[in-house]
């Protein structure tokens, strides 16, 4: 399946350096949460199976953190903060100096401490990408779940899922210094959203 | 398909079984997992439902598998053609969460009871009883249904592992 009738390359490029101001924007602002240097990788950008989507984080099964909400206003659509278990952990610990549990039993104070992490980022990744675009982009109030990757993901698809079994996925990795992934930030904007992004750029339809 | 084999069946999907075979669907959500057993034949069929309603779709070549009015009537038919009867089926099903809790509740997110009342209401037209079901909630669910003697078994982060 293919999304766009023309241009189709640079389009994806187009939508890939939407990721990358957004993203770079929202690891800024969580190197200054922490205290520390926050690299992020090139942002890919792809049509994917639903199923394929839960890969991205460890499979459908896998237990991760997530903060979800949904981006209102001219461009509508799905975003998602995906951090894995340790890094959660350690974030909880130079934030809140939390001696975080070992196992899956957040507290209170840690999940909510999370999900106000979660609405920071998103927060400078919509504000940056409205900024950039010149439309009206709005978080709702993020909610936060810790379960399997493919019941949290699935919320994203919904609006895609009307259309087709693939959903297109704008994903930006983050990393710690030379560790491992930290989390995701994926995007996934409605399907009708895509004309009134690529119209703000100037890009031709 | 012998005993113990895994079918998976992923999401907007729907596959059947037989002699032993192990049907299993993982990480629904607001997805359904609908299953239909056949005891005599030991004969059994699973869809992961994802949204209630084909009246909604814009897709060119509709996947039936992905909406409850379309997927229920396509694995009855299924089973039908394997020579399941109708008012031997057992059905159970879980899943249909509400795994975010959204301040005002707009209809996307109630996507997960609608998803439930969409499947019972096309089981009622067909008079096939829910003889059991682990249905909302606000967690991921994993399940599979055992062909050989039609055991459901439900796999959440939070409580385990269950069979219904």
């Amino acid at each position: 399946m293919s999304l766009f009738k023309n241009d189709a390359d640079f389009k994806m490029d187009v939508l890939r350096e939407v990721g990358n101001i957004g993203a770079g924007n929202a690891a800024t602002a969580l190197s200054t949460l922490l205290n520390k240097p926050v690299d992020m990788a090139v942002p890919t950008v792809s049509l994917l199976p639903f199923e394929a989507i839960a890969e991205r984080v460890g499979g459908s099964e896998a237990v991760v953190i997530a903060i979800f909400l949904r981006v209102e206003g001219d461009a509508p659509g799905n975003m998602f903060f995906i951090i894995n278990r340790e890094p959660a952990r350690r974030i909880l610990q130079g934030l809140l100096g939390f001696n975080a549990a070992e196992n899956d039993d957040y507290s209170e104070l840690e999940l909510s401490a999370l999900n106000e992490i979660g609405n920071i980022l998103a927060g400078s990744y919509l504000s940056s990408l409205a900024d950039f675009t010149g439309l009206r982009m709005s978080p709702t109030v993020p909610s936060l779940a810790v379960d399997m990757a493919g019941a949290i993901l699935s919320y994203g698809m919904l609006q895609f899922g009307t259309m087709g079994d693939d959903a297109l996925l704008i994903d930006t990795t983050f990393l710690e210094g030379q560790q491992e992934a930290e989390g995701h930030f994926f995007l996934i904007p409605d399907p009708e959203s895509f004309d009134k992004l690529f119209r703000a750029l100037g890009v031709p339809i | 398909m012998t005993e113990g084999t895994f079918i998976k069946v992923g999401m907007a999907d729907l596959n059947m079984g037989e002699s032993g075979a192990i049907l299993k669907t993982t990480g629904l959500g607001s997805c359904v997992g609908l299953t239909l057993f056949d005891p005599q034949l030991r004969i059994g069929g699973m869809a992961h439902i994802m949204l209630p309603s084909s009246d909604i779709a814009r897709e060119g070549q509709l996947n039936i598998a992905k909406y409850a009015d379309t997927a229920v009537p396509e694995l009855l038919k299924r089973m039908m053609s394997k020579g399941a009867v109708t008012r031997r089926l057992v059905a159970k099903m879980a899943g249909g969460a509400q795994m975010f809790a959204f301040m005002g509740g707009t209809d996307t997110m109630r996507i997960g009871p609608r998803n439930v009342e969409a499947t019972k209401q096309m089981l009622e037209h067909y008079h096939i009883a829910v003889v059991a079901e682990d249905t909302g909630g606000n967690y991921g669910r994993t399940v599979e249904l055992n062909t050989d003697n039609g055991v459901f078994s439900i796999r959440s982060v939070q409580h385990g592992v269950k069979e219904i």
